[in-house]
Order: structure tokens, then sequence, then C-alpha cells
């Protein structure tokens, strides 16, 4: 009984909204706005036709390549550096204003300037994904790496752990709640990045397509591609969300236990 | 085992400096338990630091086993009154306890004998694979215990541990302190300002004055060594011991360096 | 200079079930060392930049020496183009901004204070708010083409989950004991909105705020540069496609400085608002 309440509560909504939507523009004339029914025929010659050749695999997989690429390098090279920032005072010092100089110049700017120096191929796409991911994380891991309790760095000290030791099983695991969160900006950051870069300049990717879509007034074909686009952002973030949870457990586990108490 | 040898510490900023320790003065003999009482703002949690090499002292010594401190020392544990902020939270209650060993570079079964022994100790075999925050405040301030004696410390160094425990949950920590110092003989230094514990706990106490700081006077307790919380606490000379240090405790709260020595 | 970088918390994450350790507090001296640290990372990037073209490391059309940029800039601080440039970047910002605040909050405190409506929304919040607002670009070129409209569509989207969901986690998070005490003194229900729910929500309300802040800025410019609406992030496209690379850098500066500029005036809004706020929290939980 329970179960079946909750699966109410979890479907209701999206029903409703998605009968309605198909019944408002059931005879839709508008051509910015056409039918669900239109759109949803649309969709299978759109993206599945093709098997391994279809847009779904070969625009889809180009896009996720260059996300993960972006994001993955991007996450390396903020946690180390962010770790580096947050124990050494006087590193920080110097870096600070540098980084929030940087940091506040939105990402889809350095679209133009990467492509000069990187063309308008993948390597342009993943720095470009990358330097947008980098900022969340790199501030959060410095901000998380400072806020390590004082009372677990003296035990650490007194108990003579290696700095090796003490980097990976203290300040890293008690920053992780911290960098974790960055990352998940990141993530959003960087989808939109490489959506913004493919619309830029591309020969292939998601959001290469779409666009195509709109230059051709494909206009049931767009409306595919967007939906495609939000199904993206969507498993990207169940993905992250199932990581997260897992890498927190201990982290939601002391929270529970605390706001029990 | 543990010297400290006229020590002082001054804390400085850009235009200001605060004198917390004078010239402390003490030594603690191998297999000694010794309490360390003051008043509240009398230099303990920054004398524990120095001799802990957590923090360098401005003038004056610690050795630790006949070695001079300059960073945390070897053969040196320390439990800290935090319990719950000394633990890692993202490690099981086993892990917590080994993570010391593994900086010894011990083999993995004796590392692991090790732990299932300290854990025994404190009687917490059963919780080993849970985490900190599933465990009391009591229990997780045994689990700290357990880390420090399966560390095989030569000096064990308290601060307050059971400060943020109940009453009864503190008495059975002290009972249990007491009974690994005399099966481990590990020399103990134990901070309080719990006048009655040090009384219960100590074979000597310390006594310091306000800040800035210096040892203000020593006490021997002659109870017998079996101590037990009902008959211990009713014995004549607990009382007398109780009522001695409170007086001097008193006396402290007034007396600094600058008083005695002017 | 506030020596603290600047971060936003995830939701659920900003409070630390450590107990919070109070800041070192940096010395007189210690902050000019900051200061001139600081200003020494700076002129190094500066430096660098100066040099890496003149010694052949990567092509001057790519990257001109700092002098040359510093010239562009000090050039376009001449032309009201620029300024306009400016006012449509903030205009669009500002607007978007609030509307998907007010929004946000209104419905936030809706969905958070009542449980069913809540539940009931909770997925296709969470099916919605993933969804990257750029997915929208191709729609709004095509109704509203290169104008502000089509700005702010993408921006209002963007901005306003943020809201939303820091103000449901935050109306969430009002103490049991707290609104059982505000019933049992019978409260109105306006009464526990302004006295119990509004000031708990309020934290995060403003986190959300922040972190929308930055995001409407992204997406204001994304729309300059990919559909053309007018703003800086068109003079930087236009700048690109003339191939005039001093001034395209000298405009993602000032875009740099305008982002800045966001980021200092919000942290003083929160920090002004909070004010009370913090000082009431930390009595309470000591």
């Amino acid at each position: 009984m329970k179960t079946l309440q909750s699966i109410g509560y979890i479907l209701a909504l999206p029903v409703v909204l998605l009968t309605t939507w198909w019944i408002v523009s059931y005879d839709s004339t508008n051509v910015y706005f056409p039918s669900l029914q239109r759109i949803l025929a649309a969709f299978p010659a759109t993206w599945l036709d093709g098997g391994g050749e279809s847009r779904l695999v070969v625009d889809g997989f180009a896009s996720i390549w260059r996300l993960l690429f972006g994001f993955v390098a991007a996450t390396v090279i903020a946690v180390s550096l962010g770790t580096l920032i947050g124990l050494l005072p006087r590193v920080r010092a110097f870096c600070e204003p540098t980084l929030e100089l940087f940091r506040a110049i939105p990402g889809p700017v350095l679209v133009p300037i990467i492509g000069l120096f990187a063309g308008i191929g993948d390597t342009m796409k993943i720095i470009v994904v990358l330097l947008g991911c980098l900022w969340p994380i790199l501030l959060n891991t410095v901000e998380g790496v400072r806020a390590v309790d004082s009372v677990m760095i003296d035990t650490a000290r007194s108990y003579r752990l290696s700095a090796r030791r003490r980097i990976f099983t203290l300040i890293l695991p008690a920053a992780s709640p911290q960098i974790l969160a960055g990352m998940r900006q990141g993530l959003s950051v960087g989808i939109i990045l490489m959506v913004i870069s493919e619309m830029f300049a591309a020969t292939n990717g998601l959001g290469f397509s779409v666009v195509q879509f709109q230059r051709n007034f494909a206009l049931p074909e767009m409306w595919t591609g967007i939906i495609v686009l939000g199904l993206l952002g969507l498993v990207a973030s169940v993905v992250f969300q199932y990581f997260e949870s897992h890498s927190l457990r201990w982290y939601t586990g002391m929270r529970r236990a605390a706001r029990d108490a | 085992m543990l010297e400290v040898t006229h020590m002082q510490k001054i804390y400085r900023t850009a235009d200001t400096s605060f004198e917390a320790l004078r010239d402390v003065h003490f030594t603690v003999a191998p297999g000694e338990f010794v309490c360390l009482v003051g008043p509240s703002g009398s230099g303990k949690t920054t004398l524990l630091k120095c001799m802990a090499g957590l923090m360098k002292p401005s003038a004056g010594s610690v050795r630790v086993a006949d070695k001079a401190v300059s960073g945390p020392p070897e053969g040196l544990a320390l439990v800290f009154q935090e319990y719950g902020r000394s633990l890692f939270p993202w490690l099981r209650i086993a892990e917590n306890v080994e993570l010391p060993l593994k900086e010894l570079r011990l083999p993995k079964k004796e590392r692991l004998a090790r732990v299932a022994e300290a854990l025994a100790h404190v009687g917490l075999e059963n919780s080993a694979r849970s985490y900190p925050w599933q465990l009391s405040g009591g229990m997780q301030q045994r689990v700290a215990i357990a880390r420090a004696i399966a560390y095989r410390p030569d000096v064990l160094l308290m601060d307050e541990p059971f400060a943020a425990v109940d009453a009864q949950t503190r008495a059975e920590l002290e009972d249990l302190v007491r009974t690994i110092w005399r099966d481990l003989k590990i020399t103990t230094l134990f901070v309080t300002h719990d006048i009655d514990e040090a009384v219960y706990l100590a074979e000597r106490v310390i006594v310091l004055s306000s800040t800035p700081t210096i040892v203000q006077r020593e006490m021997i307790v002659d109870l017998p060594a079996e101590r037990d919380q009902l008959s211990t606490r009713s014995l004549p000379r607990f009382s007398e011991l109780r009522h001695d240090l409170y007086a001097e405790i008193q006396k402290a709260k007034t007396h600094s360096a600058l008083t005695i020595t002017a | 200079m506030s020596t603290r970088l600047d971060v936003v918390p995830a939701v659920g994450v900003e409070a630390s079930a450590f107990t919070p350790v109070p800041r070192r507090r940096f010395r007189a001296r210690g902050r000019v060392t900051n200061v001139l640290l600081g200003c020494a990372g700076l002129l190094s990037v500066a430096l660098v930049a100066q040099f890496l073209a003149p010694l052949g490391i990567v092509r001057e059309q790519d990257l001109p020496p700092t002098t040359v940029i510093m010239a562009a800039l000090a050039g376009l601080l001449g032309e009201s183009t620029m300024w306009m440039a400016v006012y449509d970047t903030i205009y669009v910002w500002a607007i978007g901004l609030a509307v998907a605040s007010v929004a946000g909050v209104v419905v936030g405190i809706l969905l958070g204070s009542i449980e069913p409506l809540r539940r009931a929304t909770s997925s296709t919040v969470e099916f919605l708010r993933p969804i990257p607002s750029v997915a929208l670009v191709p729609l709004v070129v095509l109704v509203f083409g290169p104008r502000y409209e089509s700005a702010l569509v993408l921006v209002i989207y963007a901005a306003f989950w943020q809201v939303l969901v820091q103000t449901v986690y935050g109306v969430a998070d009002v103490d049991p004991v707290v609104a059982d005490t505000a019933r049992s003194y019978r409260f109105s229900r306006w009464g526990v909105m302004r006295y119990v729910i509004w000031p708990t929500a309020l934290p995060f309300v403003m986190t959300g705020i922040r972190l929308a802040a930055t995001v409407a800025l992204v997406l204001t410019v994304t729309a300059q540069l990919i559909i053309g609406t007018p703003g800086l992030g068109q003079s930087i496209a236009q700048a690109e496609s003339g191939g005039a690379n001093a001034r395209m850098y000298a405009l993602v500066l000032i875009t740099g400085l305008l982002g800045l500029a966001v980021n200092i005036v919000v942290r003083l809004v929160e920090k002004r608002v909070l004010a009370w706020h913090m000082s009431f929290r930390k009595d309470a939980s000591e």
C-alpha cells in the first residue's frame, strides 16, 4: 500500500503533464510547437535508424566522450591543485586573486579563445569542458581541505602519519563531501559547455545536430534533439548521484546520526 | 620516561603577547600514573600540545623516553577530549585502530592481532565493523583508547578524555583506564580539571597554577593500588586528599607565576 | 581583502557535521604579505602572457602580449558601444535573476511547506532540473530570434531551479522543536511563515541566489555569443570573426571583471542579509 502510494506520487504529475501536452498540442498548427504525437513519431527515424551508425550512437558517443574526458581531467587537476592550495597558505595567497579573476570569466566566452589554439576539433571542446568544470571543483576542494578538523589533523600528526597517508586517509576523505559538491556543479557546467562548444563550431555531436535541425527548419526533429539533451542531463545527474551517495555513505550516515541524537 | 624541563610558552601576535606557561618543570617516572590538574585557563592544553610535539615551546624542552621532542615523538599516544573529532568517520572502528599501525610498517597479521587485542581490552570486540558515529560517546572514547594502546606507546597522554561523557560512563571509563595502566604498565599522564577523578586515578597529582603557569604543588596519592568506585571513594584518606587538592586548586585560581614569585 | 575563496556549498553539504574550527585570525602583517603575494600572482600571469608570443611559444595572433591586450582594453574603455554592451549584459542578467529568484522562492516555499505537494512534484523537479538550459537554444532562436527575450528565457530557466531547490531544502530544514513551539503558542499560518520558516530558509535561499547569479551570467553571455543577442558575448563573437584577437581578449577580460563584480556584490548582499542570522545561529548552537 505504502509503495503503491509513493509510486503514485512519483508518476502522477509527469503523467498529467505529458497528457496535457499531448492534448493541448494535438491539433497544433503552430510550426514552432508541433504536436507531441509528431515529435514522438519523428524520434525513431531521427535518432535510432541505422543501428550502430545511428545518430544517437554516433553523435551521442562524440558528445559523451568529450564531456567525460574533460570532466575527469578537470577533476584530477582540480583536486590535486586544490589540495596543494588548501594546505599551503602562502600558495593560496599567491593564487587567490588570479583564481578569483579566472573563475569569474563565464565559461562560454572561452570557446572562441580555445578555438584559436586548438582549432575546432575534439581538443578544443575537451579543453572548454575541462576549463569550465575546473573552477567549481577547485574552489570547493580548497575550501574542503582548509576546513579539515584541527583535532583530526593533530591526531594524524601525533601518530606520525606520513604526508602521503595524511593526504589520502585524512585530508581527501574529510574534504570529499565538498569535493563531490564541486564535481556536481562542475558536471552541469560541463554539459552546458559541451553543448555550446558543439553549437559554436563542430561537425558532430548532440549540440551540433540540434542546431542543424533548427537551421534546416526541421522542427519535430529539433524537439527530439531537445528531449535527447534533456535525457542526457538527467542520466548524467542520476549516474553522478549514485556515485556520490555510494562514496559518501559514511557522511550521510554521520549526519543522520547527528540529527537523531 | 617523560621530562618537562623549564618550559615556557608565549603566544605572540603583531601587537600583543600572552604568556601561557612561565616555567613548568616536572618528570614522570616509567610506569607511573600522574594526573595534571589545574583551574580552567591554566595552560593545560598548551602544555599538553608542547609535550606531544604539536606545538613548539618558547623555551625549555621535553624528553620522551630519553629523546628530545622536536616533532610528535615516537612512542607517544594522545587521547583527545573531543573523541568525535579525533576518530575518522569514514573509517570503520577496526580501521581507525589499525591506521597508526600501518605507519609503523607492521605486517598485516601483527596489525590485526593488535587491533583485536586492543578492542578486546576496551570491550568493543563486537563493534569492529561499525563506524564511529554509530557508537555512543563513551564507546567512541573507548575506540580512541584502543587505538592508543594498540600503538603500544611508552607514554600515554590523555587530555581531559572524559569531560564530555555522562557520569555513569565516566566512572566505567576511569576504571578501564586504571585497569589498562595496571595491565600494560604504560606511563600515563592524565589531564583533568576534575578533583575527584584526579585523586581516584593517580599515583601522583601535579597542580598547575593560573597563567602564566608554573607547577604549584605535587601531591602523592597514597591510596591502595586496588581501587573501585564505591570503596575507594568512601575511604577517609580519599576525602582528605580530595580536601587538600580542592584547597590547592582554590589557591591556584588566584595564584600564578606572578603572585607566587612576587 | 577577503581571505575566503568563495565556494558554493552544495545542497545539504554546507553545514559540516564536524564542530566548526575557529579560523586563525590573520595578523596584520600577514595580511599585507598576502595582498603582496596575490599581486605577485597576478603580475606573474601578466608577465608570462607578455613573453609567450615573443619567445615563439605561441603565435602572436593567438595570444597577443599583455601590453597589446591592455592597449586594446584602454581603447575599449573609451568606446560607447562597449559600455552599451556592458549595460545590455547587466540588464538581461539582473532581470532574469530577479524573476527566477522571486519565482524560485515563492514556488519553493509552497512546495517545501506543503508535504503532499512536495512529494507529488519532486520527480518532475528532479527530471526538469538537470536539463541543460542550452538545449532550449534552438527553440528560442526560432521563437524570438536575436532579441533580449531569447537570453531571458535561458537565464530564467537555468537560474530558477537553483533557487527553487535550495529553498525547498531550506524550508525542510526547519527544526521540528521550533515548529512545535510555534504551534503550541498558536502562531497563525502567516506567523509560522514569517517567524519560523522564512528565517530558517533564508541562508539556503541566499545560497541558491548566489549559485543562480553565476549561472545567470553564464547563460546571458551564452545567448549573446551563440544567438547574437546584444551584449558582451556578441561583441566577443564579432571580434573573433573579425580576427581582432587583442580586442577579443580585452573583451573577455572585461567579461571576467563583470563576473568578479557580480560575485563580490552577491557576496556582500548575502553577508548583509545574513549578518544578524549568523550571530543568532552561533548563539543558539553554543
